[in-house]
């Protein structure tokens, strides 16, 4: 008897886990409240049952997040009975950087990448669990499931650590960091069949439904708070939408669709001829983008 | 599947999750077309998107190497050095599943200097598929990754000579590689070697047979890798569980986490801790699934006993009847893996699948060469090389060979002060010697032997520059030592080098012996009840450690002779400084080798402020005399 694939992929990820938190001395989970740290959570709380999880989990807001995300995410804290950091780049707040005011890449910049450095150092957080998985992206695909990071969080592609087997390194010197990701060789169809097979919540915006959504630059974008501005010619359509991926509600694109059970939308994703990336507006700034941004820290 | 419904998902969903699963890598030499290999399986499944197929149409007209075709490689080469130059250099995992089979296939660098990158990829994979230009035949680099692959214990080889268009399918051409290679490949222990004649560029063979062969009557590609039968060893070897956390939420509960290395185990079996060998019965099993009541190889779980034992990290959990050995010296394979050449003597870590522990290579048996698969005598081992060693480990360890387990049987080498990953091990067997070689317990002991000469044991370790005044300063401490009745010996260049170290040179494996050497005298005189001076240049860290280690707990005294480089070399007493900067003298401290400087030294002097007798006046005060 060998195990199946779900099976094997779910021992990994526990495996993982559990590797970090005995060797590391303050680990975080990275939680952005996505079907990806859906799962990294639920796979968390199984290794270590009947524990609570013996690390915090933290949330860098960029204060733009779809409002359903943050009651998404306050719900599981409560049910689970979880430890969670919320950290926002107050700098950020107070020079009123947005997506709107100063374009997607400073926003993310400032308000993501700087606003987790900062949250790591604040905390010292040695190792810190992310949900990020190679079938995302090509830089991605070929990043260590233990990635380290140089003082000042920087990621060095061309010398990565040998990662032979289950053996990880998880050593570091004073200042430096790694990266762990759980769900490395999970593809987006293992995730939702995970979410089926495990029934595990998710956000319901992944979930097609009617909201108002304005079309800009060819993407859906939803008017999630007032903060959204109108420009001339737009108008605010209701239409059945829902979200492959998410993230900035500016920066989220929506797709138009009566996915509305988790049948449909696995059925949906089966039959769809684009990356779920795409709704995202960052990596199309320029070649390699995700390789630039994970260098200077990004997760 | 456009008509899929959403009764058909149930049911779709229902099957996929009972798929199997295969990892596996592609290897060879450059442009033998591994990149294109895995872009064209991705492309002929239909798993490319269209936004990713748009993107890549773009960068192959913009840096592709097919002209206006589609460069298949770009899908795969996703760092940005890579793409620019053309090359793989770390491996790249990319996803496929079919209706049989989900696949993950780990993509490796074929360029020599790239070799640990591609171990890494071959340390998770079932099965390799090794690439070769037909118009080439076998390279260096093909018997290179064979060797690799074998040495991981991968059984299952497709020898995929590709390019075949371009020798117009010649059937002799395939002929002859596929003999050559099985001639090499002979003593490898692979169980299965398939040969394909392909093209991954046009597609021949790839997802079916293709009419340009007709020869040919094995398999396509695809086929065979939704097919092949993948036997482990671990699925019915006795029950092994490394103990990798210890979970106890609360008062109530303790449970023993890790994931199964072999066999299964049942609710009420019989178990024994290793290597503490106390006994129990398994109480309860949780699993990814809760309770169970039994588990299975490569489950992650945590067992729960019924009664208290001391188990933690390190242990290993098996059954009471068949039980893993217990060593603290090992033979292995290793592969190494950094810049850095391996240093026999040298400490340096291990770790196992849930230890980590102190280890010096005492012993490079051999080294092996690649191309003849011969053994050869050598010292040291350079990145990539494969050798034989001995290790002496710090603790026990419960192990078994790699061949029967490949958890239990392997290991990491990380670099003590950088924490680099510098080498793979695969444990061929423990030695028997360690477990045999007891101290001979003496009625006269270290501590009698001090007691009668009334002195506290020491070493004093003077370190520093060439000329930077060490003998002097440790001549005039032992007069002043000896002339207060202390019993004293002064190891250095003289009475070392031309005797017990005549046989080594200045280079930095001969320097690493040259000091073990020296620590192991010094070991010894402490045990008689010595205060041992030594003033050795000793410029690594790593070996200072190492002999503080070897001796007692505050009998080990450092002392920095901080002269500054310009200093010792104004004065270059020998003459030495000056054949070092006109390149007569290879490898000199501060000039063509590093010097690294105590980072908490005892004791710490100058030749600068003070003159030579007045620093031995400092080091006897801050001794206590």
């Amino acid at each position: 008897m060998s195990l199946s694939h779900l099976k094997r992929l779910e021992a990994e990820s526990i495996h993982i886990l559990r590797e970090v938190v005995a060797t590391a001395q303050t680990p975080v989970m990275l939680y952005s409240i996505g079907k990806d740290s859906a799962v990294m959570l639920h796979l968390a709380l199984k290794a270590f049952a009947p524990g609570k999880l013996p690390f915090p989990l933290m949330h860098v807001d960029t204060t733009w997040k779809f409002k359903d995300m943050i009651s998404f995410r306050d719900r599981m804290v409560k049910e689970h009975d979880l430890d969670l950091i919320v950290h926002i780049n107050k700098e950020g707040v107070q020079q009123g950087i947005g997506p709107f005011s100063h374009g997607s890449a400073t926003h993310t910049d400032i308000m993501k990448t700087i606003a987790l450095k900062q949250a790591l150092d604040k905390y010292g957080f040695d190792a810190a669990f992310g949900g990020a998985r190679r079938d995302e992206e090509k830089s991605r695909a070929k990043e260590r499931i233990f990635s380290f990071r140089s003082d000042g969080h920087q990621w060095d592609p061309k010398n990565q650590r040998p990662e032979l087997w289950n053996i990880y390194n998880c050593r570091i010197n004073k200042g430096e960091s790694i990266r762990v990701f759980p769900l490395s060789n999970w593809t987006e169809l293992d995730i939702w069949q995970y979410i089926h097979q495990e029934n595990i919540s998710i956000v319901p915006l992944y979930y097609a439904a009617e909201r108002p959504v304005v079309r800009r630059d060819g993407q859906l974008i939803m008017v999630d708070d007032d903060r959204m501005p109108i420009n001339k010619g737009e108008e605010i359509l209701h239409r059945k939408v829902r979200f492959r991926t998410l993230g900035c509600y500016p920066l989220t694109g929506a797709v138009e669709s009566d996915a509305d059970t988790l049948e449909a939308i696995i059925r949906e994703m089966l039959l769809s001829h684009t990356s779920e990336r795409e709704g995202r507006v960052i990596d199309k700034d320029v070649d390699a983008s995700m390789e630039q941004k994970k260098k200077e820290g990004y997760f | 599947m456009t008509s899929l419904s959403n009764t058909d998902i149930s049911d779709y969903l229902k099957s996929q999750e009972q798929k199997s699963f295969l990892r596996f890598i592609t290897c060879g030499s450059v442009d033998d077309g591994k990149s294109t290999l895995i872009g064209r399986l991705l492309y002929d499944s239909k798993l490319i998107f269209e936004d990713q197929l748009a993107a890549l149409e773009k960068d192959s007209k913009k840096i592709g190497t097919q002209g206006q075709e589609i460069d298949f490689a770009l899908l795969v080469d996703g760092l940005a050095a890579e793409r620019e130059q053309g090359i793989t250099i770390d491996v790249a995992y990319r996803f496929f599943t079919t209706d049989k089979r989900k696949f993950i296939v780990a993509d490796t660098p074929g360029h020599e200097q790239y070799t640990r990158n591609m171990a890494t990829g071959a340390s998770t994979a079932d099965l390799a598929i090794i690439m070769i230009d037909a118009r080439k035949g076998i390279l260096t680099q093909t018997k290179r990754h064979s060797f690799i692959v074998s040495l991981l214990g991968i059984k299952h080889v497709v020898l995929a000579i590709n390019k075949m268009d371009l020798m117009s399918f010649d059937q002799e051409v395939f002929r002859k590689i596929d003999e050559d290679y099985r001639g090499f490949a002979k003593d490898l222990g692979f169980e299965e070697v398939v040969s394909m004649p392909l093209s991954a560029l046009k597609g021949d063979n790839i997802l079916s047979v293709s009419e340009n062969t007709p020869w040919y009557k094995g398999p396509s590609l695809m086929d065979h890798l939704e097919n092949v039968q993948i036997d482990r060893n671990e699925d019915g070897n006795p029950f092994r569980l490394p103990v990798q956390w210890v979970n106890r939420p609360n008062l109530d509960f303790r449970g023993f986490s890790g994931t199964i290395a072999s066999g299964t185990i049942t609710e009420g079996d019989e178990i024994v801790v290793l290597p503490g060998a106390k006994t129990a019965y398994v109480n309860s099993i949780i699993s990814a699934d809760g309770n169970v009541s039994n588990a299975e190889f490569g489950e992650a779980v945590t067992i729960c006993l019924d009664r208290e034992l001391d188990i933690s990290r390190g242990d290993v959990i098996s059954k009471a009847d068949n039980r893993p050995e217990i060593t603290d010296q090992i033979q292995a394979h290793i592969i190494w893996m950094h810049e850095d050449e391996m240093l026999p003597g040298r400490p340096y870590l291990i770790k196992t699948n849930n230890k980590t522990l102190d280890g010096v290579i005492t012993d490079l048996r051999h080294k092996v060469n690649v191309n003849s698969l011969e053994h050869e005598s050598a010292k040291t081992l350079a990145l990539n090389e494969v050798g034989l060693v001995n290790i002496k480990l710090g603790q026990k360890i419960v192990f078994e060979s790699y061949a029967q387990n490949k958890s239990l049987g392997s290991f990491i080498c990380i670099d003590k002060f950088t924490n680099a990953t510098i080498a793979c091990g695969m444990v061929n067997f423990g030695l028997r010697r360690a477990s045999n070689v007891h101290w001979q317990a003496v009625d006269v002991g270290k501590e009698s032997r001090a007691k009668q000469k009334h002195q506290e044991p020491k070493v004093l370790w003077f370190t520093g520059l060439s000329g930077s005044g060490k003998s002097t300063i440790a001549n005039l401490v032992e007069k002043k030592l000896h002339a207060m009745g202390k019993h004293t010996y002064l190891l250095d260049g003289d009475n070392i080098r031309h005797g017990l170290n005549k046989d080594l040179g200045f280079t930095d494996a001969d320097r690493v012996e040259n000091i073990r050497r020296i620590g192991e005298v010094a070991h010894l005189m402490v045990d008689a009840g010595l205060i041992v001076l030594t003033a050795f240049i000793s410029p690594f860290r790593a070996e200072r450690n190492m002999v503080r280690e070897m001796v007692g707990a505050g009998e080990f005294i450092e002392i920095f002779v901080d002269t500054p480089l310009e200093v010792c070399e104004q004065r270059d007493v020998k003459g030495l400084y000056k054949k070092a900067r006109a390149g007569e003298l290879k490898n000199f401290t501060g000039i063509d080798s590093p010097y690294e400087e105590p980072e908490a030294a005892e004791i710490h002097v100058n030749t600068v402020e003070n003159t030579a007798d007045e620093a031995a006046d400092i080091v006897v005060k801050k001794l206590g005399y």
